[in-house]
């Protein structure tokens, strides 16, 4: 087998559809930062996905999200799915590396050959993450994953926008934390398609899950769309009860958004939102440049108050002739 | 009251010291500035210049030191202490399989070793058998193998287990590993009056520091509970659990995390054990201790006085102990194996050696020295005997013995013992507000503290705000001077095939029906929370495996992943 | 690509993994994050891992080193799993490099079998980030699909 080092994009993309794990793994490293993205990687890709549930779990943090998943994972995989994983880690911007530790919690599943786990990191511009993410839900898509997951604290722009691109939301809420029902209605976790009450193993469970019920009936939450009568379940990550049920509500509401042709208008928006960010970031990491390059100027400028206000146009136009310059073709 | 100082002569004192502060010392730095601009201990501690008793200005004697054997038994927990019997000299050894590790444990008797305490093999730590997947290539490495009742009786053999105490640094597979050194000792015809020594037993410190974690924190626990309540109704001079504050500093803390997290371990034990119905001081004499002795002289034995007042003043004031023996903290130590390097390893025996001092200084009953060898490999009889002597040569050369808390009074000692404790009080007021160590451990708190201080402390190393010698100053290259350690050598394939074998026969010559009765009534009790150690005691003599104990236990109990945590 | 002319100084992804059932993990994680403070992204998978799980691990996350960390003695016989595991999917041009307690007259044992670099204890936390990136950037630059 000739060295993976030497392949070209297209025989590196084949060996990816076929299912070679270091293929695949290489494809999404393309993804990852967008001036390496080859020009035609995203259509080929696009062309071939379309058909993998987008599954969104947020919520509570310390809820369970991971331990859930980690469990959801064996059960989706008892019914032949194949299953894969987009691990946001909201590390720190501080220092330019990240430590992505969010696979510990799922390494059980590496080697399980219909589980793919990959790490993004959050550090970098604003809307990178899911940017990345984005890009990495339509590879998986394409190399055949049906079921993809990804868990975010769901707060902030970016992770607000990563969850809107899912099919099916999933909040996890623990109990205690519930009787605050403030805590659910912030950014994207009014509009769970499914609320999980995880840890019911825990004694004040019954108390937590009633006021959900009624925070459901009332419509304080469960917003998403009007044609899908949102779901509350109760699960213990720990002891893997209720996983399958969650399975199968999955798998319901699967159904239902295909029936309601919401299931397509998810995959174009996702990717017209894709397209978004992309231009967004062709546009920052240009402004960025340009401002280095004319750091000297600016400063002048800046010392003597003078053409301020020019001076960012001039930024704005450069930046606009140097993305002219960009090779489309 | 009373007070060391009346106010007048402190006042004359901080006169006087502010005279010298002005007139003298600044023609002193003056003439030769100071190494640094600030000195630290090793958990970051500032040390000031000099300590007068302005410092300990309120010491009030007897409510802080007392005397030897009395509350709060700052001085010692023994009225004679050495001068009566020296401390326990007790190495700590294993390696490859029964076979070896008998021979080993009588070399170190007749070299004067005075205890026995036992290193286990990986997969004994985690329970596996050693023809588990997980187990292959580590049988025998990092201390002895001992999959059965069996190996037990080979390790014991020649050995009277009526005359010498063992002390076995296991865990999860505590309740496997005691039950088969009852069974052994039963068949020997000791009595359990007289089967003394000490399981590690300490489930919490796992999460934190030793990782041989097996079952999630709650189960975790229980079974740690369960062989402590069977142990003190049972065998009245073993030491059920010996919660260790050493695997926590090994990984990284501060002596002060080191103190607090170790104490508010031993709270937790204590309230589990209580809510089981038993009465405290039925139990608490029976709780042992293991700190580290690490490289800073002073601090380290700052923290072991400061561990006794701590943990008396805990016992007699939060839980009501009436008996004096349940105030004892009675502890082991080990020296810090992390101090020790590779590079120019034979400066290891003089480390050890100041370890081992303040170890005494700070009046340990028993005590492991490392041996030189420590970053390559198990010790070689060679570097486990000059480690030994290192202790003799303390116990019988020095003098440090002779004397009770010969640095009671000093004013450095004092102060720094009462500011390691307030410091470690403050770890252990933010962990009750966190509802106890458990809690604690399952939210992770005192592993981020730790791996945040280990962090720091590499940084220092790196930055060389603290200096080891041989690796960021006075280095050599002298690669030689490592090549040439002798390390010790055994066949490890050969060993693991031993031991393979052994444990197949076991399997084909055990009577079937006892050995599968024995395990589903283990079930059954790890269900119902009934105490599983007698269950275990009858599966280890049905020749039930330590693999196989553990492995139905897990399916009771589940396994546990850890979170990430850096 | 659509922009050849201007690059991005190159992040490096290193996988951080203790492989078998060694539960040492104060150097490994002191590793970990000392590789991100140096600008690196890293992966750490947690303890006991074997050598099928960093196999995958490494491809899934497409590292450009993977980093071992064993204390346990048994670096020998889970190394040469490793690298074999590596050599069989054809990913042995990723390079490898342990630390932990190696006894110094096994590193040649280790080099041989394919083993980039050997840090023993008391290494400098600099000196391993600079060799890390040096073995990073010799792997990306034989790497011709980047365009
Ligand atoms: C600290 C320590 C412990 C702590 C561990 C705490 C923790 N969570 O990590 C505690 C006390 C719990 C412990 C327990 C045990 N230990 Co221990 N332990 C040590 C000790 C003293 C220091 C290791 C250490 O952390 N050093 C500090 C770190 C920062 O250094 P480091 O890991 O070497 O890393 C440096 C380099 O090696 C390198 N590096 C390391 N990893 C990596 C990875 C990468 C990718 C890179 C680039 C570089 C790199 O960079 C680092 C910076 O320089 C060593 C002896 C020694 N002095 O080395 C024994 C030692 C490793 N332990 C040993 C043993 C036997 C055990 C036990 C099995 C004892 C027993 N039978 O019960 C248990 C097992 C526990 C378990 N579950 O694994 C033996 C192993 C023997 C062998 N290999 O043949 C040793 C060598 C001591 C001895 N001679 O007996 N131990
Ligand atoms: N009692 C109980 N504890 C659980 C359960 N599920 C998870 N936990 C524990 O809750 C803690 C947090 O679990 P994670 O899976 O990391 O939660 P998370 O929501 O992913 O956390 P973040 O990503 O940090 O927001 C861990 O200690 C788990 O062991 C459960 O069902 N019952
Ligand atoms: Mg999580």
């Amino acid at each position: 087998m000739p060295s993976f080092s030497q392949l070209n994009l297209e025989e590196l993309l084949n060996r990816a559809s076929s299912g070679n794990l270091r293929a695949m793994g290489k494809v999404l490293s393309l993804l990852e930062n967008p001036y390496e993205i080859p020009k035609n990687l995203l259509e080929s890709l696009a062309k071939r996905s379309g058909n993998s549930q987008v599954i969104g779990i947020t919520g509570i943090p310390g809820s369970g999200k991971s331990t859930l998943i980690s469990r959801l994972i064996t059960s989706l995989r008892r019914n032949g799915h194949k299953v894969a994983i987009v691990a946001i880690d909201p590390s720190s911007p501080i220092s330019k590396g990240a430590l992505l530790g969010d696979r510990l919690r799922m390494q059980e599943h590496a080697t399980d050959p219909g589980v793919f786990i990959r790490s993004v990191s959050s550090k970098g511009l604003k809307g990178g993450l899911s940017l990345a993410a984005l890009t990495m839900i339509e590879a998986f898509d394409a190399f055949g994953y049906d079921k993809i997951i990804i868990e975010t604290v769901g707060v902030g722009q970016s992770e607000v926008d990563i969850m809107k691109a899912a099919h099916t939301i999933i909040v996890v809420t623990m109990p205690g934390a519930g009787d605050d029902i403030q805590a659910l209605k912030a950014g994207v976790m009014e509009i769970g398609d499914i609320y999980v009450l995880n840890k019911e193993d825990k004694e004040e469970s019954r108390k937590t899950y009633e006021y959900l019920l009624f925070a459901l009936e009332k419509g304080d939450i469960g917003l998403s769309d009007s044609s899908w009568r949102p779901r509350l379940l109760k699960t213990s990550a720990i002891m893997g009860k209720g996983i399958d049920d969650l399975a199968i509500s999955i798998n319901d509401h699967y159904d239902h958004i295909k029936k309601t042709g919401r299931f397509f208008e998810k995959v174009i928006s996702r990717r017209t939102l894709m397209m978004k960010l992309l231009a967004e970031q062709l546009l920052i990491e240009n402004v960025e440049k340009i401002y280095d390059g004319m750091q000297d100027k600016l400063n002048a400028v800046a010392r003597n108050a003078d053409k301020i206000f020019i001076a960012s146009i001039e930024i704005a136009k450069r930046v606009c002739s140097e993305i002219d310059n960009l090779d489309v073709n | 009251m009373t007070y060391l100082y009346d106010k007048r002569s402190i006042n004359e004192i901080k006169d006087s010291l502010e005279r010298w502060e002005k007139e003298v010392l600044p023609v002193w730095l003056d003439r030769v500035p100071e190494r640094s601009e600030g000195f630290t201990t090793l958990s970051d501690i500032p040390v000031k210049r000099l300590y007068t008793p302005y410092d300990i200005q309120d010491f009030d004697y007897n409510k802080k030191l007392g005397f030897p054997g009395t509350h709060p038994y700052t001085r010692g927990i023994h009225a004679t202490m050495y001068r009566a019997r020296l401390w326990t000299m007790r190495m700590f050894s294993g390696f490859g399989g029964p076979e070896e590790t008998n021979k080993r444990l009588k070399f170190l008797i007749e070299h004067g070793e005075t205890g026995l305490s036992l290193a286990f093999d990986y997969p004994t730590l985690l329970g596996i058998d050693p023809d588990d997947s997980m187990a292959q290539g580590e049988v025998g490495i990092v201390g002895v193998s001992v999959p059965t009742i069996e190996d037990m009786k080979i390790m014991f053999s020649g050995i009277n287990m009526g005359e010498v105490t063992t002390n076995m640094t296991i865990n999860p597979p505590a309740p496997v590993l005691l039950s088969f050194y009852v069974g052994t000792a039963e068949e020997q015809g000791v009595d359990y009056s007289r089967i003394g020594g000490t399981t590690q037993n300490d489930p919490l410190k796992e999460f934190i520091a030793q990782k041989s974690y097996v079952f999630p924190p709650e189960p975790a626990v229980r079974v740690g509970m369960d062989l402590i309540e069977w142990s003190v109704k049972n065998l009245p001079k073993w030491n059920p659990i010996s919660i260790s504050g050493y695997h926590i500093r090994e990984a990284g803390s501060t002596a002060v995390q080191e103190l607090a997290f170790t104490i508010a371990d031993g709270i937790e034990y204590v309230r589990q054990l209580i809510s089981r119905g038993l009465d405290v001081d039925d139990f608490a004499s029976r709780l042992s201790f293991f700190w580290d002795s690490h490289i800073n002289f002073f601090e380290e034995i700052a923290k072991f006085r400061a561990a006794r007042r701590m943990w008396a003043t805990i016992m007699k004031e939060w839980f009501n102990a009436k008996k004096s023996r349940s105030m004892w903290m009675r502890f082991h130590t080990q020296t810090a194996g992390v101090s020790l390097t590779a590079q120019q390893p034979w400066n290891n025996i003089i480390r050890t050696a100041i370890e081992a001092m303040a170890a005494v200084l700070g009046g340990t009953q028993s005590l492991h020295t490392n041996s030189f060898d420590e970053p390559f490999r198990v010790p070689s009889e060679f570097a486990a005997k000059i480690a030994l002597r290192t202790q003799q040569i303390i116990a019988y050369e020095s003098g440090i013995a002779d004397t009770i808390d010969p640095l009671a009074g000093s004013y450095y000692v004092e102060w720094l013992t009462d500011e390691i404790e307030n410091r470690a009080w403050d770890y252990i007021d933010r962990i009750e507000r966190l509802g106890g160590m458990l809690e604690a451990v399952k939210k992770g708190y005192p592993q981020r503290e730790v791996t945040e201080a280990s962090y720091t402390y590499q940084r220092y190393v790196e930055e060389k705000k603290k200096y080891i010698v041989g690796v960021n100053i006075f280095e050599d290259r002298e690669i030689d001077e490592i090549r040439n350690v002798p390390l010790l050598e055994y066949n490890q394939e050969e060993i693991e095939r031993r031991q393979k074998e052994r444990i197949s026969k076991i399997r084909a010559s055990r009577n079937l029906e006892r050995w599968e009765r024995s395990l589903s009534e283990l079930r059954k009790a790890a269900e119902k929370d009934i105490n599983i150690m007698p269950y275990i005691l009858e599966a280890a003599k049905a020749r039930a495996t330590l693999g196989e104990i553990m492995n139905t236990l897990k399916e009771v109990f589940g396994t546990y992943v850890e979170p990430p945590i850096y | 690509m659509l922009s050849p002319q201007y690059t991005k100084e190159k992040q490096y992804k290193v996988l951080v993994a203790k492989l078998g059932i060694d539960g040492h993990d104060r150097g490994a994680k002191v590793i970990a994050r000392a590789l991100r403070d140096f600008g690196f992204d890293v992966i750490y998978t947690g303890i006991r891992q074997t050598p099928e799980q960093i196999i995958s691990a490494a491809l899934q996350e497409d590292v450009d080193v993977i980093g071992i960390s064993i204390l346990s003695g048994s670096h020998i016989y889970h190394m040469k799993k490793l690298m074999e595991g590596l050599r069989s999917l054809g990913a042995d041009d990723i390079p490898v490099v342990i630390g932990g307690t190696i006894p110094i007259i096994d590193v040649e044992e280790l080099r041989r079998i394919g083993i980039r670099e050997v840090f023993l204890p008391g290494e400098s936390l600099r000196r391993i980030a600079d060799v890390v990136r040096e073995l990073a950037k010799e792997k990306r630059e034989k790497e011709s699909y980047r365009g």
